[in-house]
């Protein structure tokens, strides 16, 4: 009865629950909207920086995150693999040797990240191949590279030029190489396609002086929450010379990008939710005023304080939900288009995004708690707010709510 | 045996320079079955003596016995308890919830009281018969006219099982045939059901019916007379 009596009391003016409802609306859909967007940008930031190039996970002997030297390098031996085998998240490891090097194509010269890869698991992890833009994929036995597009442009190489490598290899032997252009491969992360170099890890082992060698270990897991659980599980599993780092510790300065732009969101929609704070309470304000007679009436004829406290609390609940449900379903079918039709940005903003290593392109994310959490937020608030009128109504006098 | 005592009640107002007294050294007593009307002008202090004895106001001096209970004594949660349990109430305005039903409206004394449903569900249908609404049992107040929301006012006092009822001069918004009507089921259920009820008013066809009618004056009882009524 308490319900359906807070339910229809809803109903009761109904202009001031539609304008109600309406601010709430609005402000969910456009919360929702904003947050969805910020953590597409954010899981696509992920994806592609860690997901399609570094990995999830890793396993490096210790030291060398710290300090990027091939001195740092280890066997992949069967000890390793066993650690790595027994953990079934861990769709493939793909074994790398990675260095720096200066790569030159006539008077051009760039530093570049040189990447000795497996071409073979790569294909079946990273899906390497279909990053080809333009020639053709590496095989074990090649002693040709692929180039980033960005690093292409800026070389003003292509398919079929030569590039030198120049770099210190392992123990301080000297490294250098020169190596045809297989095909050109494309990042969705600018940033990477800008500098990197793969070669096949054995022309990689070679080049470097480092045989049988590599620097890290990827391992291949279905996302980036499954990336911190298998790192944090092989901790414990490994030989004590290896660690195995997630995402978020190989990318601190990612990290620390995401939870800045969280931070100024927080702050949008902390201005949004006080908008919708006082429309609550203006709501409440109201009904307080023009309904004093009735709850008077209501407690002189035997209904107590905090019964009647209860019912408006939960008036106050149900209009705010409401508010909050309807928000986001106006918000979903907008996100899941998005969602499946990507914003391009347009040439100034690509320009923009890119300098900052973004993709240019704007996916929202549509995973179900954005949504749940707009709902949790709503209810807080309300429950917040309603805790105005429980106050004044748990101290109401009968008859002089009954005279006003 | 009394249903209400009360003993040199006084309700005084002295925010002003003078003093006003609403009410005055009242002694009442007001027996089970009995059909009261205390009558009286504008501003005598029926309606504030009314709101004395439900509980509903404080007095300044005397007090008001419910039955065996003094009910100065209550804290303003058991007070309410009390009235829920023992006084039902009809005001001039009917005040039903306009939300609710005539039978949710009957039906919301008996879930504050935690009645089960089937008892409830039983109890308004057989109310709602009494006052001749069972045909409007699903009516909401707006759908009904004054006389038949106080009809459901009365029925909704009744649900409870209270020790009697108080009526706030219950037919001041009600035309001569609605307040006919309803005086003949205050009545009916006064003689068949042995209700109590207390009513203010200072409508001349209710003071005609009633059996015992109390006067104020500036507070004070003036006359309290009893009449034979057919």
């Amino acid at each position: 009865m308490f319900l359906k009596l807070a339910w229809r009391n809803i109903w009761r003016n109904k202009r001031r629950t539609a304008i109600t409802l309406g601010s709430i609306f609005f402000a969910v859909i456009l919360s929702t909207l904003m947050s969805s967007i910020k953590e597409g940008v954010y899981v696509n930031m992920i994806k592609n920086s860690a997901g399609d190039f570094y990995g999830y996970a890793q396993i490096q002997l210790k030291g060398y995150n710290e300090e990027k030297t091939l001195d740092y390098s280890f066997e992949f031996t069967d000890e390793v693999k066993n650690a790595v085998g027994s953990e079934s998240a861990i769709e493939e490891s793909l074994p790398r040797l990675e260095s720096f090097a200066l790569a030159s194509h006539k008077t051009v010269s760039k530093g570049a990240l040189v990447v000795g890869v497996n071409p073979e698991k790569e294909k079946l992890g990273t899906q390497l191949h279909n990053r080809v833009v333009e020639g053709e994929y590496l095989t074990q036995n090649d002693n040709e590279v692929l180039i980033g597009d960005g690093l292409a442009e800026y070389m003003n190489v292509t398919v079929g030029d030569t590039i030198v490598l120049l770099g210190q290899g392992y123990h301080g032997v000297s490294a250098a190489g020169k190596y045809r252009i297989k095909g050109i491969v494309k990042f969705g992360s600018p940033e990477i396609s800008k500098q990197v170099v793969f070669l096949p890890l054995k022309t990689a082992q070679t080049l470097y002086g480092a045989e049988n060698l590599i620097t890290n270990l990827v391992l291949q897991v279905n996302s980036a929450n499954a990336g911190i659980k298998v790192a944090k599980k092989l901790k414990t599993q490994l030989p004590e010379n290896l660690v195995a780092y997630d995402w978020q510790e190989l990318n601190p300065g990612l990290v620390k990008m995401i939870e800045t732009d969280r931070t100024e969101g927080y702050v949008f929609m902390f201005i949004l939710y006080l908008v919708i704070s006082f429309g609550i309470f203006g709501t409440i304000l109201m009904m307080l005023a023009e309904r004093k007679h009735e709850f008077g009436v209501l407690v002189a004829i035997g209904m107590k304080r905090f019964q009647l406290a209860v019912l408006v609390w939960l008036e106050v609940i149900s209009i705010s939900v409401l508010g909050a449900i309807v928000g986001v379903i106006g918000a979903l079918p907008v996100c899941f288009y998005l969602y499946f039709s990507p914003i391009k940005l347009g040439d100034e903003l690509k320009q923009m995004t890119e300098e900052y290593g973004l993709e240019a392109v704007l996916q929202p994310s549509v995973a179900p708690e954005i949504f749940i959490n707009q709902g949790i937020i709503v209810f807080c608030l309300a429950a917040t707010i309603a805790i105005y009128p429980l106050i004044k109504l748990l101290s109401i006098d009968a008859i002089k709510q009954m005279r006003s | 045996m009394n249903v209400i005592t009360t003993s040199n009640l006084s309700k005084v107002y002295d925010e002003g320079p003078v003093p006003v007294y609403a009410v005055n050294g009242v002694d009442l007593e007001i027996k089970k079955g009995e059909f009261t009307a205390i009558v009286g002008p504008s501003g005598s202090g029926k309606t504030t003596l009314l709101n004395i004895i439900g509980g509903l106001d404080k007095a300044s001096s005397g007090g008001v016995k419910i039955g065996s209970t003094e009910i100065e004594n209550l804290s303003a949660n058991e007070l309410i308890d009390f009235r829920l349990r023992n006084i039902g109430f009809v005001f001039q305005s009917y005040n039903l919830i306009p939300v609710l039903t005539a039978k949710e409206n009957t039906e919301f004394i008996m879930l504050l009281q935690n009645t089960p449903k089937a008892e409830r569900d039983k109890r308004v249908e057989s109310l709602l018969a009494e006052v001749g609404l069972e045909d409007r049992m699903n009516n909401r107040p707006t759908e009904l006219s004054g006389g038949q929301q106080q009809r459901v006012a009365v029925a909704r006092a009744l649900a409870s099982k209270p020790q009697f009822i108080l009526a706030d001069e219950p037919t001041a918004n009600l035309d001569s045939k609605s307040t006919a009507n309803l005086l003949d089921i205050m009545l009916k259920l006064n003689k068949e059901e042995d209700t109590t009820f207390v009513f203010s008013t200072h409508d001349q066809r209710v003071i005609d019916r009633a059996r015992r009618i109390i006067t104020l004056e500036d507070g004070k009882i003036i006359s309290d007379e009893k009449q034979h009524v057919q």
